[in-house]
Protein backbone atom coordinates (compact mmCIF):
# COMPACT_ATOMS: atom_id res chain seq x y z
CA UNK A 1 0.00 0.00 0.00
CA UNK A 2 2.78 2.39 0.41
CA UNK A 3 3.00 2.93 -3.86
CA UNK A 4 1.99 6.00 -5.04
CA UNK A 5 -1.02 6.81 -6.42
CA UNK A 6 0.42 7.65 -9.51
CA UNK A 7 3.94 7.87 -10.47
CA UNK A 8 6.25 8.11 -13.51
CA UNK A 9 9.40 6.91 -14.03
CA UNK A 10 11.52 8.51 -16.81
CA UNK A 11 8.79 9.70 -18.94
CA UNK A 12 9.75 10.78 -22.37
CA UNK A 13 8.08 12.19 -25.38
CA UNK A 14 9.25 14.43 -28.12
CA UNK A 15 7.94 15.72 -31.59
CA UNK A 16 10.39 15.32 -34.23
CA UNK A 17 13.37 17.82 -32.55
CA UNK A 18 11.14 18.95 -29.88
CA UNK A 19 11.58 17.37 -26.74
CA UNK A 20 8.41 17.83 -24.62
CA UNK A 21 8.58 15.49 -21.28
CA UNK A 22 12.34 15.55 -20.74
CA UNK A 23 12.55 12.37 -18.26
CA UNK A 24 9.98 13.33 -16.28
CA UNK A 25 10.12 11.40 -12.51
CA UNK A 26 6.88 12.11 -10.77
CA UNK A 27 5.49 10.86 -7.86
CA UNK A 28 1.92 11.95 -6.43
CA UNK A 29 0.79 10.65 -3.01
CA UNK A 30 -2.19 8.93 -2.41
CA UNK A 31 -4.68 12.05 -0.92
CA UNK A 32 -2.22 14.19 -2.18
CA UNK A 33 -2.70 17.82 -2.80
CA UNK A 34 -0.17 18.60 -5.75
CA UNK A 35 0.14 21.52 -8.15
CA UNK A 36 2.02 21.64 -11.69
CA UNK A 37 3.08 24.91 -12.42
CA UNK A 38 5.20 26.37 -14.88
CA UNK A 39 4.77 29.01 -17.41
CA UNK A 40 3.35 28.41 -21.46
CA UNK A 41 4.57 25.94 -23.32
CA UNK A 42 6.53 24.01 -20.32
CA UNK A 43 4.75 20.87 -20.97
CA UNK A 44 2.51 20.50 -18.32
CA UNK A 45 -1.08 19.91 -20.52
CA UNK A 46 1.30 17.30 -22.49
CA UNK A 47 2.30 15.40 -19.13
CA UNK A 48 -1.61 15.24 -18.71
CA UNK A 49 -1.78 13.47 -22.23
CA UNK A 50 1.09 11.12 -21.65
CA UNK A 51 -0.37 9.83 -18.45
CA UNK A 52 -4.03 9.58 -19.11
CA UNK A 53 -3.45 7.69 -22.43
CA UNK A 54 -4.07 10.19 -24.99
CA UNK A 55 -0.41 10.19 -26.21
CA UNK A 56 2.16 7.01 -26.01
CA UNK A 57 5.41 8.34 -24.47
CA UNK A 58 8.88 7.62 -26.63
CA UNK A 59 9.93 5.66 -23.53
CA UNK A 60 9.32 5.96 -19.94
CA UNK A 61 6.20 4.36 -17.46
CA UNK A 62 3.33 5.04 -15.92
CA UNK A 63 2.50 3.42 -12.46
CA UNK A 64 -0.86 3.69 -11.15
CA UNK A 65 -1.16 2.46 -7.78
CA UNK A 66 2.23 0.72 -8.25
CA UNK A 67 0.84 -1.22 -11.57
CA UNK A 68 1.95 -0.54 -14.68
CA UNK A 69 -0.20 1.24 -17.39
CA UNK A 70 2.15 2.64 -19.61
CA UNK A 71 0.05 0.14 -22.17
CA UNK A 72 -3.01 0.51 -21.14
CA UNK A 73 -5.61 2.38 -23.68
CA UNK A 74 -7.17 5.44 -22.30
CA UNK A 75 -10.52 3.72 -21.26
CA UNK A 76 -8.67 0.81 -19.30
CA UNK A 77 -6.90 4.30 -17.04
CA UNK A 78 -10.37 5.39 -16.56
CA UNK A 79 -11.44 2.11 -15.45
CA UNK A 80 -8.76 1.85 -12.55
CA UNK A 81 -9.32 5.59 -11.33
CA UNK A 82 -7.35 7.82 -13.34
CA UNK A 83 -9.48 10.68 -14.56
CA UNK A 84 -8.79 14.42 -15.69
CA UNK A 85 -10.88 17.06 -16.71
CA UNK A 86 -10.02 19.45 -19.56
CA UNK A 87 -8.68 23.01 -19.47
CA UNK A 88 -10.89 24.04 -22.45
CA UNK A 89 -14.28 22.86 -21.29
CA UNK A 90 -14.92 19.59 -22.90
CA UNK A 91 -18.77 18.49 -22.38
CA UNK A 92 -21.73 17.37 -24.08
CA UNK A 93 -22.79 21.00 -25.19
CA UNK A 94 -26.18 20.41 -26.19
CA UNK A 95 -27.25 17.59 -23.75
CA UNK A 96 -28.62 18.66 -20.38
CA UNK A 97 -25.98 18.48 -17.05
CA UNK A 98 -27.93 15.33 -15.93
CA UNK A 99 -27.19 13.47 -19.00
CA UNK A 100 -23.33 14.66 -19.14
CA UNK A 101 -22.76 13.05 -15.73
CA UNK A 102 -25.25 9.94 -16.34
CA UNK A 103 -23.38 9.04 -19.49
CA UNK A 104 -19.76 9.23 -17.28
CA UNK A 105 -21.87 6.97 -14.82
CA UNK A 106 -23.30 4.65 -17.03
CA UNK A 107 -19.16 4.17 -18.79
CA UNK A 108 -18.09 3.42 -14.88
CA UNK A 109 -20.87 0.78 -14.41
CA UNK A 110 -20.02 -0.98 -17.25
CA UNK A 111 -23.82 -0.26 -18.92
CA UNK A 112 -23.35 2.20 -21.06
CA UNK A 113 -22.88 0.04 -24.11
CA UNK A 114 -26.27 -2.18 -23.03
CA UNK A 115 -28.95 -2.35 -26.29
CA UNK A 116 -31.69 -4.33 -24.18
CA UNK A 117 -33.06 -1.35 -21.29
CA UNK A 118 -34.04 1.94 -22.47
CA UNK A 119 -31.36 4.40 -20.43
CA UNK A 120 -34.45 5.65 -18.66
CA UNK A 121 -34.78 2.05 -16.92
CA UNK A 122 -31.53 2.65 -15.05
CA UNK A 123 -32.75 4.86 -12.36
CA UNK A 124 -29.78 4.29 -9.86
CA UNK A 125 -27.47 5.78 -12.54
CA UNK A 126 -29.61 8.78 -13.02
CA UNK A 127 -30.46 9.24 -9.22
CA UNK A 128 -26.66 9.11 -8.75
CA UNK A 129 -26.00 11.65 -10.99
CA UNK A 130 -28.47 13.78 -9.86
CA UNK A 131 -27.38 13.50 -6.11
CA UNK A 132 -23.11 14.28 -7.48
CA UNK A 133 -25.45 17.99 -8.91
CA UNK A 134 -26.56 18.35 -5.56
CA UNK A 135 -23.39 17.47 -3.97
CA UNK A 136 -22.14 20.38 -6.43
CA UNK A 137 -25.25 22.56 -6.48
CA UNK A 138 -25.65 22.18 -9.65
CA UNK A 139 -29.23 20.29 -8.89
CA UNK A 140 -31.77 23.80 -10.25
CA UNK A 141 -30.35 23.49 -13.74
CA UNK A 142 -30.20 19.41 -14.12
CA UNK A 143 -32.53 19.70 -17.49
CA UNK A 144 -30.66 23.08 -18.92
CA UNK A 145 -28.33 22.16 -22.05
CA UNK A 146 -24.14 22.76 -20.87
CA UNK A 147 -23.84 25.68 -23.80
CA UNK A 148 -26.85 27.91 -22.01
CA UNK A 149 -24.99 27.40 -18.66
CA UNK A 150 -22.18 30.42 -17.53
CA UNK A 151 -18.94 29.23 -18.21
CA UNK A 152 -18.18 28.79 -14.38
CA UNK A 153 -21.00 26.49 -14.15
CA UNK A 154 -19.64 24.51 -17.10
CA UNK A 155 -16.16 24.31 -15.42
CA UNK A 156 -18.22 23.00 -12.04
CA UNK A 157 -20.15 20.29 -14.32
CA UNK A 158 -16.27 19.21 -16.03
CA UNK A 159 -15.98 18.44 -12.30
CA UNK A 160 -19.54 16.80 -11.69
CA UNK A 161 -18.43 14.84 -14.88
CA UNK A 162 -14.66 13.33 -13.60
CA UNK A 163 -16.48 12.76 -9.88
CA UNK A 164 -18.69 10.67 -12.05
CA UNK A 165 -16.03 8.40 -12.60
CA UNK A 166 -15.26 7.54 -8.93
CA UNK A 167 -11.74 8.81 -9.59
CA UNK A 168 -8.75 7.69 -7.32
CA UNK A 169 -6.61 10.26 -9.17
CA UNK A 170 -7.61 13.49 -10.41
CA UNK A 171 -5.72 15.42 -12.33
CA UNK A 172 -7.23 19.05 -12.89
CA UNK A 173 -6.28 21.00 -15.78
CA UNK A 174 -6.61 24.83 -15.20
CA UNK A 175 -10.04 24.08 -13.53
CA UNK A 176 -10.56 28.10 -13.40
CA UNK A 177 -9.08 29.00 -16.38
CA UNK A 178 -10.69 31.55 -18.23
CA UNK A 179 -13.81 31.80 -14.90
CA UNK A 180 -13.95 35.43 -13.69
CA UNK A 181 -12.47 35.83 -10.66
CA UNK A 182 -16.54 36.45 -8.80
CA UNK A 183 -16.95 32.73 -9.66
CA UNK A 184 -13.38 31.21 -9.16
CA UNK A 185 -14.45 31.07 -5.60
CA UNK A 186 -17.04 28.34 -5.70
CA UNK A 187 -14.84 26.61 -7.75
CA UNK A 188 -11.75 26.61 -5.82
CA UNK A 189 -14.47 25.65 -2.70
CA UNK A 190 -15.75 22.27 -4.33
CA UNK A 191 -12.03 21.17 -5.28
CA UNK A 192 -11.28 21.69 -1.28
CA UNK A 193 -14.01 19.67 -0.31
CA UNK A 194 -13.40 17.07 -2.60
CA UNK A 195 -12.84 13.22 -0.90
CA UNK A 196 -9.46 13.23 0.80
CA UNK A 197 -8.61 9.81 -0.34
CA UNK A 198 -9.20 11.09 -3.78
CA UNK A 199 -5.11 12.22 -5.19
CA UNK A 200 -5.53 15.21 -6.81
CA UNK A 201 -3.11 17.14 -9.42
CA UNK A 202 -4.02 20.40 -10.21
CA UNK A 203 -2.41 21.86 -13.51
CA UNK A 204 -2.99 25.69 -12.68
CA UNK A 205 -1.43 28.90 -13.67
CA UNK A 206 -3.33 31.03 -11.00
CA UNK A 207 -0.63 31.60 -8.05
CA UNK A 208 -3.72 32.68 -5.30
CA UNK A 209 -5.45 29.36 -6.25
CA UNK A 210 -2.37 27.16 -6.29
CA UNK A 211 -1.15 28.24 -3.18
CA UNK A 212 -4.07 27.68 -1.45
CA UNK A 213 -4.78 24.64 -2.31
CA UNK A 214 -1.47 22.96 -2.72
CA UNK A 215 0.42 20.99 -0.11
CA UNK A 216 3.22 20.35 -2.64
CA UNK A 217 4.39 21.94 -5.84
CA UNK A 218 6.10 20.74 -8.69
CA UNK A 219 7.99 23.15 -11.20
CA UNK A 220 7.89 21.94 -15.19
CA UNK A 221 10.00 24.25 -17.45
CA UNK A 222 10.59 22.45 -21.17
CA UNK A 223 9.61 19.36 -20.54
CA UNK A 224 11.67 18.62 -17.21
CA UNK A 225 10.82 18.87 -13.73
CA UNK A 226 13.02 22.08 -12.17
CA UNK A 227 12.36 21.54 -8.89
CA UNK A 228 9.44 20.04 -6.27
CA UNK A 229 8.62 21.12 -2.57
CA UNK A 230 6.36 22.16 0.29
CA UNK A 231 4.80 25.30 -1.40
CA UNK A 232 6.75 27.94 0.91
CA UNK A 233 9.99 25.91 -0.40
CA UNK A 234 8.56 26.85 -4.14
CA UNK A 235 8.03 30.45 -3.24
CA UNK A 236 11.49 31.32 -1.52
CA UNK A 237 13.17 29.33 -4.67
CA UNK A 238 15.20 32.22 -6.16
CA UNK A 239 15.43 30.15 -9.47
CA UNK A 240 11.66 29.40 -9.63
CA UNK A 241 10.87 33.19 -9.05
CA UNK A 242 13.48 33.77 -12.10
CA UNK A 243 12.13 31.20 -14.41
CA UNK A 244 8.04 31.36 -13.68
CA UNK A 245 6.89 33.85 -10.94
CA UNK A 246 8.83 36.97 -11.99
CA UNK A 247 9.26 39.59 -9.57
CA UNK A 248 5.31 38.70 -8.41
CA UNK A 249 5.66 37.67 -4.63
CA UNK A 250 3.21 34.77 -4.35
CA UNK A 251 -0.18 35.27 -2.21
CA UNK B 1 -38.61 21.98 -10.75
CA UNK B 2 -38.03 20.00 -7.89
CA UNK B 3 -35.24 17.56 -7.73
CA UNK B 4 -37.01 14.17 -7.64
CA UNK B 5 -38.91 16.05 -10.66
CA UNK B 6 -35.79 16.43 -13.02
CA UNK B 7 -35.12 12.68 -12.39
CA UNK B 8 -38.28 11.93 -12.68
CA UNK B 9 -38.67 13.45 -16.52
CA UNK B 10 -35.46 12.20 -17.23
CA UNK B 11 -36.56 8.42 -16.64
CA UNK B 12 -39.18 8.81 -18.88
CA UNK B 13 -37.95 10.29 -21.85
CA UNK B 14 -37.92 7.07 -23.90
CA UNK B 15 -42.17 6.77 -23.45
CA UNK B 16 -44.19 7.13 -26.44
CA UNK B 17 -45.35 10.20 -27.46
CA UNK B 18 -48.72 10.93 -28.77
CA UNK B 19 -47.17 12.62 -32.29
CA UNK B 20 -45.11 9.40 -33.02
CA UNK B 21 -48.36 7.79 -34.28
CA UNK B 22 -48.53 10.49 -36.58
CA UNK B 23 -46.50 8.89 -39.71
CA UNK B 24 -48.54 5.83 -39.12
CA UNK B 25 -51.41 7.39 -39.46
CA UNK B 26 -49.98 9.14 -42.54
CA UNK B 27 -49.53 6.02 -44.33
CA UNK B 28 -52.53 4.17 -43.61
CA UNK B 29 -54.63 7.34 -44.60
CA UNK B 30 -51.74 7.47 -48.09
CA UNK B 31 -52.85 3.94 -48.66
CA UNK B 32 -57.06 4.53 -49.04
CA UNK B 33 -56.91 8.34 -50.21
CA UNK B 34 -53.67 7.59 -52.97
CA UNK B 35 -54.75 4.06 -54.39
CA UNK B 36 -53.14 4.84 -58.00
CA UNK B 37 -49.82 5.53 -56.46
CA UNK B 38 -49.10 2.68 -54.30
CA UNK B 39 -45.94 1.31 -55.91
CA UNK B 40 -44.29 4.76 -55.31
CA UNK B 41 -45.80 4.69 -51.80
CA UNK B 42 -44.20 1.61 -51.26
CA UNK B 43 -41.16 2.61 -52.61
CA UNK B 44 -41.26 5.86 -50.69
CA UNK B 45 -42.05 3.89 -47.23
CA UNK B 46 -38.55 1.38 -48.04
CA UNK B 47 -36.29 4.58 -48.63
CA UNK B 48 -38.00 6.09 -45.39
CA UNK B 49 -35.94 2.75 -44.17
CA UNK B 50 -32.80 3.82 -46.14
CA UNK B 51 -32.86 7.35 -44.63
CA UNK B 52 -33.62 6.31 -40.76
CA UNK B 53 -30.33 3.29 -41.45
CA UNK B 54 -28.44 6.59 -42.38
CA UNK B 55 -29.49 9.17 -39.64
CA UNK B 56 -28.77 6.15 -37.15
CA UNK B 57 -24.77 6.81 -37.94
CA UNK B 58 -25.08 10.25 -39.32
CA UNK B 59 -27.40 11.69 -37.14
CA UNK B 60 -26.39 10.05 -33.83
CA UNK B 61 -23.14 8.85 -33.83
CA UNK B 62 -21.53 12.00 -36.10
CA UNK B 63 -20.51 9.50 -38.62
CA UNK B 64 -20.39 11.51 -42.27
CA UNK B 65 -20.51 8.81 -44.98
CA UNK B 66 -21.03 9.29 -48.62
CA UNK B 67 -21.33 5.41 -49.44
CA UNK B 68 -24.73 4.34 -47.79
CA UNK B 69 -25.73 2.72 -50.75
CA UNK B 70 -22.72 0.37 -50.66
CA UNK B 71 -24.99 -1.80 -48.03
CA UNK B 72 -28.56 -0.61 -49.60
CA UNK B 73 -27.25 -2.29 -53.17
CA UNK B 74 -25.79 -5.09 -50.97
CA UNK B 75 -28.64 -6.09 -49.75
CA UNK B 76 -31.06 -5.38 -53.02
CA UNK B 77 -28.58 -7.71 -54.64
CA UNK B 78 -28.44 -10.64 -52.37
CA UNK B 79 -32.60 -10.58 -51.86
CA UNK B 80 -32.74 -9.90 -56.36
CA UNK B 81 -29.90 -13.12 -56.59
CA UNK B 82 -31.83 -15.90 -54.48
CA UNK B 83 -34.81 -14.43 -56.11
CA UNK B 84 -33.89 -14.94 -59.79
CA UNK B 85 -32.47 -18.57 -58.52
CA UNK B 86 -35.12 -20.40 -57.15
CA UNK B 87 -35.54 -18.53 -53.66
CA UNK B 88 -38.13 -16.38 -54.03
CA UNK B 89 -39.62 -16.05 -50.02
CA UNK B 90 -39.68 -12.80 -49.62
CA UNK B 91 -38.97 -12.79 -45.52
CA UNK B 92 -35.93 -14.66 -45.70
CA UNK B 93 -34.42 -12.65 -48.56
CA UNK B 94 -34.82 -9.80 -46.29
CA UNK B 95 -32.77 -11.26 -43.52
CA UNK B 96 -30.21 -12.27 -46.01
CA UNK B 97 -29.97 -9.09 -47.62
CA UNK B 98 -29.64 -7.23 -43.86
CA UNK B 99 -27.31 -9.98 -43.01
CA UNK B 100 -24.83 -9.53 -45.91
CA UNK B 101 -25.15 -5.92 -45.80
CA UNK B 102 -23.97 -6.11 -41.71
CA UNK B 103 -21.32 -8.01 -43.09
CA UNK B 104 -20.22 -5.75 -45.51
CA UNK B 105 -20.98 -2.86 -42.98
CA UNK B 106 -18.61 -4.66 -39.97
CA UNK B 107 -15.72 -5.79 -42.82
CA UNK B 108 -15.28 -2.32 -44.15
CA UNK B 109 -16.19 -0.35 -40.40
CA UNK B 110 -13.16 -2.25 -39.21
CA UNK B 111 -11.32 -0.35 -41.89
CA UNK B 112 -12.45 2.86 -42.64
CA UNK B 113 -13.94 3.88 -38.63
CA UNK B 114 -10.40 4.33 -37.86
CA UNK B 115 -10.35 7.66 -39.28
CA UNK B 116 -12.89 10.94 -39.34
CA UNK B 117 -14.07 13.72 -40.77
CA UNK B 118 -12.89 14.25 -44.98
CA UNK B 119 -10.69 10.86 -43.99
CA UNK B 120 -13.73 8.94 -42.96
CA UNK B 121 -16.14 10.37 -46.15
CA UNK B 122 -13.51 9.89 -49.14
CA UNK B 123 -13.29 6.34 -47.84
CA UNK B 124 -17.33 5.10 -47.56
CA UNK B 125 -16.98 6.41 -50.84
CA UNK B 126 -14.25 4.57 -51.92
CA UNK B 127 -16.24 1.33 -50.07
CA UNK B 128 -19.27 2.06 -52.35
CA UNK B 129 -17.22 2.28 -55.31
CA UNK B 130 -15.41 -0.64 -55.11
CA UNK B 131 -18.98 -2.63 -54.50
CA UNK B 132 -19.94 -1.33 -56.84
CA UNK B 133 -17.46 -1.86 -59.12
CA UNK B 134 -17.41 -5.46 -58.11
CA UNK B 135 -20.74 -5.98 -58.75
CA UNK B 136 -20.03 -4.85 -62.44
CA UNK B 137 -17.47 -7.32 -62.56
CA UNK B 138 -19.73 -9.97 -61.76
CA UNK B 139 -22.01 -9.61 -64.53
CA UNK B 140 -22.49 -13.35 -64.99
CA UNK B 141 -24.66 -13.36 -61.78
CA UNK B 142 -25.59 -9.86 -61.27
CA UNK B 143 -26.45 -9.21 -64.77
CA UNK B 144 -23.94 -6.02 -65.05
CA UNK B 145 -25.15 -3.19 -66.56
CA UNK B 146 -28.26 -4.96 -67.77
CA UNK B 147 -29.48 -5.13 -64.16
CA UNK B 148 -30.53 -8.41 -62.55
CA UNK B 149 -33.24 -9.88 -64.36
CA UNK B 150 -35.66 -12.63 -64.06
CA UNK B 151 -36.92 -12.55 -60.50
CA UNK B 152 -39.75 -14.39 -59.22
CA UNK B 153 -40.55 -13.19 -55.64
CA UNK B 154 -43.36 -16.03 -53.74
CA UNK B 155 -46.18 -14.26 -51.91
CA UNK B 156 -45.60 -13.25 -48.39
CA UNK B 157 -46.31 -16.08 -45.62
CA UNK B 158 -47.39 -18.38 -48.75
CA UNK B 159 -50.31 -15.76 -49.16
CA UNK B 160 -50.46 -12.41 -49.66
CA UNK B 161 -49.40 -11.92 -53.76
CA UNK B 162 -47.07 -9.06 -55.22
CA UNK B 163 -49.97 -7.75 -57.52
CA UNK B 164 -49.65 -5.64 -60.11
CA UNK B 165 -51.11 -2.12 -57.90
CA UNK B 166 -48.86 -2.54 -54.89
CA UNK B 167 -51.35 -3.26 -52.57
CA UNK B 168 -49.02 -6.24 -51.04
CA UNK B 169 -46.10 -4.47 -51.95
CA UNK B 170 -47.16 -0.94 -49.75
CA UNK B 171 -48.33 -3.12 -46.31
CA UNK B 172 -45.37 -5.30 -46.73
CA UNK B 173 -43.10 -1.99 -47.01
CA UNK B 174 -45.10 -0.28 -44.31
CA UNK B 175 -44.81 -3.56 -41.79
CA UNK B 176 -41.28 -3.74 -42.03
CA UNK B 177 -40.37 -0.19 -41.90
CA UNK B 178 -42.79 0.03 -38.42
CA UNK B 179 -40.33 -2.81 -37.43
CA UNK B 180 -37.40 -1.75 -38.11
CA UNK B 181 -38.53 1.66 -36.34
CA UNK B 182 -39.23 0.23 -33.47
CA UNK B 183 -35.71 -1.58 -33.11
CA UNK B 184 -34.18 1.78 -34.08
CA UNK B 185 -36.32 4.17 -31.75
CA UNK B 186 -35.43 0.78 -28.69
CA UNK B 187 -31.04 1.57 -29.63
CA UNK B 188 -31.35 5.19 -29.68
CA UNK B 189 -32.81 5.50 -26.22
CA UNK B 190 -30.97 2.42 -25.00
CA UNK B 191 -27.39 3.73 -22.68
CA UNK B 192 -25.53 2.19 -26.04
CA UNK B 193 -27.70 4.79 -28.21
CA UNK B 194 -27.33 7.80 -25.44
CA UNK B 195 -23.45 7.43 -25.21
CA UNK B 196 -23.49 7.57 -29.42
CA UNK B 197 -24.97 10.69 -28.98
CA UNK B 198 -21.93 11.89 -26.67
CA UNK B 199 -19.68 9.96 -29.38
CA UNK B 200 -21.42 12.90 -31.87
CA UNK B 201 -21.49 15.79 -29.29
CA UNK B 202 -17.81 15.25 -27.96
CA UNK B 203 -15.51 12.78 -28.87
CA UNK B 204 -12.66 13.44 -26.54
CA UNK B 205 -14.77 13.81 -23.50
CA UNK B 206 -16.24 10.01 -24.71
CA UNK B 207 -12.78 8.77 -24.24
CA UNK B 208 -11.89 10.92 -21.40
CA UNK B 209 -14.88 8.89 -19.39
CA UNK B 210 -13.60 5.49 -20.81
CA UNK B 211 -15.91 4.94 -23.43
CA UNK B 212 -14.59 2.25 -26.19
CA UNK B 213 -15.43 4.69 -28.86
CA UNK B 214 -14.20 2.61 -31.67
CA UNK B 215 -16.29 -0.41 -30.48
CA UNK B 216 -19.47 1.79 -30.31
CA UNK B 217 -19.13 3.27 -33.72
CA UNK B 218 -18.47 0.10 -35.02
CA UNK B 219 -21.56 -2.18 -33.89
CA UNK B 220 -23.80 1.40 -35.06
CA UNK B 221 -22.20 1.55 -38.35
CA UNK B 222 -22.86 -2.62 -38.77
CA UNK B 223 -26.55 -2.28 -37.48
CA UNK B 224 -26.99 0.90 -39.61
CA UNK B 225 -25.97 -1.42 -42.41
CA UNK B 226 -27.94 -4.09 -41.82
CA UNK B 227 -31.24 -1.67 -42.02
CA UNK B 228 -29.86 -0.25 -44.91
CA UNK B 229 -29.66 -3.45 -46.70
CA UNK B 230 -33.21 -4.50 -45.62
CA UNK B 231 -34.40 -1.00 -47.58
CA UNK B 232 -32.37 -2.04 -50.56
CA UNK B 233 -33.55 -5.94 -50.24
CA UNK B 234 -37.35 -4.24 -49.85
CA UNK B 235 -37.33 -2.52 -53.02
CA UNK B 236 -35.41 -5.43 -54.54
CA UNK B 237 -38.66 -7.41 -53.74
CA UNK B 238 -41.48 -5.00 -54.78
CA UNK B 239 -40.21 -3.39 -58.26
CA UNK B 240 -38.85 -7.38 -59.08
CA UNK B 241 -35.18 -5.40 -60.22
CA UNK B 242 -32.35 -4.57 -59.25
CA UNK B 243 -29.50 -2.44 -61.10
CA UNK B 244 -26.12 -0.76 -60.27
CA UNK B 245 -27.57 2.00 -59.58
CA UNK B 246 -28.43 0.94 -56.27
CA UNK B 247 -25.27 0.97 -55.66
CA UNK B 248 -24.13 4.32 -56.70
CA UNK B 249 -23.07 7.73 -55.61
CA UNK B 250 -25.93 9.69 -56.18
CA UNK B 251 -28.25 6.75 -54.33
CA UNK B 252 -25.63 7.62 -51.36
CA UNK B 253 -26.24 11.61 -52.06
CA UNK B 254 -30.08 11.56 -51.93
CA UNK B 255 -30.53 9.79 -48.89
CA UNK B 256 -28.51 11.93 -47.69
CA UNK B 257 -30.36 15.00 -49.24
CA UNK B 258 -33.40 13.70 -48.16
CA UNK B 259 -32.37 13.48 -44.40
CA UNK B 260 -31.37 16.73 -44.47
CA UNK B 261 -34.60 18.06 -45.52
CA UNK B 262 -36.23 16.28 -43.02
CA UNK B 263 -33.73 17.31 -40.47
CA UNK B 264 -31.04 14.87 -38.52
CA UNK B 265 -30.81 13.12 -35.46
CA UNK B 266 -34.18 13.08 -34.78
CA UNK B 267 -35.53 9.46 -35.64
CA UNK B 268 -38.39 11.10 -37.92
CA UNK B 269 -36.57 13.15 -40.20
CA UNK B 270 -36.55 10.38 -42.60
CA UNK B 271 -39.99 10.26 -42.25
CA UNK B 272 -40.90 14.01 -43.34
CA UNK B 273 -37.61 14.58 -45.79
CA UNK B 274 -38.38 11.24 -47.74
CA UNK B 275 -42.23 11.88 -48.64
CA UNK B 276 -40.99 15.53 -49.54
CA UNK B 277 -38.15 14.63 -51.59
CA UNK B 278 -39.69 11.63 -53.99
CA UNK B 279 -43.01 13.62 -53.79
CA UNK B 280 -41.83 16.43 -55.36
CA UNK B 281 -39.31 14.25 -57.81
CA UNK B 282 -42.48 12.38 -59.30
CA UNK B 283 -44.13 15.73 -59.54
CA UNK B 284 -41.23 17.39 -60.98
CA UNK B 285 -40.35 14.97 -63.17
CA UNK B 286 -43.90 14.98 -64.78
CA UNK B 287 -44.39 18.65 -65.04
CA UNK B 288 -40.57 19.24 -66.25
CA UNK B 289 -39.11 16.17 -67.60
CA UNK B 290 -35.70 17.52 -68.48
CA UNK B 291 -34.65 20.20 -65.70
CA UNK B 292 -36.40 18.52 -62.98
CA UNK B 293 -33.67 17.91 -60.85
CA UNK B 294 -32.84 21.54 -61.39
CA UNK B 295 -35.88 22.01 -58.77
CA UNK B 296 -35.03 19.49 -56.53
CA UNK B 297 -31.46 21.72 -56.58
CA UNK B 298 -33.48 24.35 -55.59
CA UNK B 299 -35.71 22.96 -52.63
CA UNK B 300 -32.23 21.53 -51.30
CA UNK B 301 -30.76 25.28 -51.58
CA UNK B 302 -34.08 27.12 -49.85
CA UNK B 303 -33.67 24.11 -46.93
CA UNK B 304 -30.25 24.43 -46.15
CA UNK B 305 -31.15 28.24 -46.41
CA UNK B 306 -33.44 28.90 -44.10
CA UNK B 307 -34.09 25.94 -42.32
CA UNK B 308 -31.16 24.80 -41.13
CA UNK B 309 -32.64 21.81 -38.47
CA UNK B 310 -34.68 20.72 -41.94
CA UNK B 311 -38.32 20.58 -41.80
CA UNK B 312 -38.74 18.90 -38.29
CA UNK B 313 -35.95 21.81 -37.58
CA UNK B 314 -38.64 24.10 -38.58
CA UNK B 315 -40.96 23.29 -36.29
CA UNK B 316 -39.56 22.98 -32.92
CA UNK B 317 -38.08 26.93 -33.76
CA UNK B 318 -41.71 27.41 -34.27
CA UNK B 319 -42.66 25.31 -31.09
CA UNK B 320 -40.24 27.97 -28.75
Amino acid sequence: MNSPALETLGLQKSFGALTVANAVDFRLERGARHALIGPNGAGKTTFVELVTGALRPNAGQIRLGGVDVTQLVQAERVKRGLVRTFQITALFRRLSILENVTLAICERQGIAGGLVRPSGHHRAAIEEAHALLERLGLEDEALRPVNTLAYGRQRLVEIAVSLALSPKVLLLDEPAAGVPSSESGRIIEVIERLPADIALLIIEHDMDLVFRLAQRITVMVQGSILVEGPPEAIAADPEVRRVYLGERAPA
Amino acid sequence: MTPIGAVDAFARRHRYHLLETLPWLAAVASYFAFPDYLALGAQILATILFALSADLVLGYAGIVTLGHAAFFGTGAYIAGILAAHGWGEPITGLLAGAAAAALVGFLSGLVVLRTTGLALLMQTLVVATVVAEAANKASFITGGDDGLQGMEVWPVFGWFRFDLFGHTAYFYCLTVLFLCWLAARHIVHSPFGRSLTGIRENVRRMHAIGAPVARRRLVIYTISAGLAGISGALIAQTTQFVSLSFLSLERSGAVLIMLIIGGVGQLYGAFVGVPLYMVAQNRFSEIDPVYWYFWIGLLMVVVVVFARGGVLGLFDRFRR
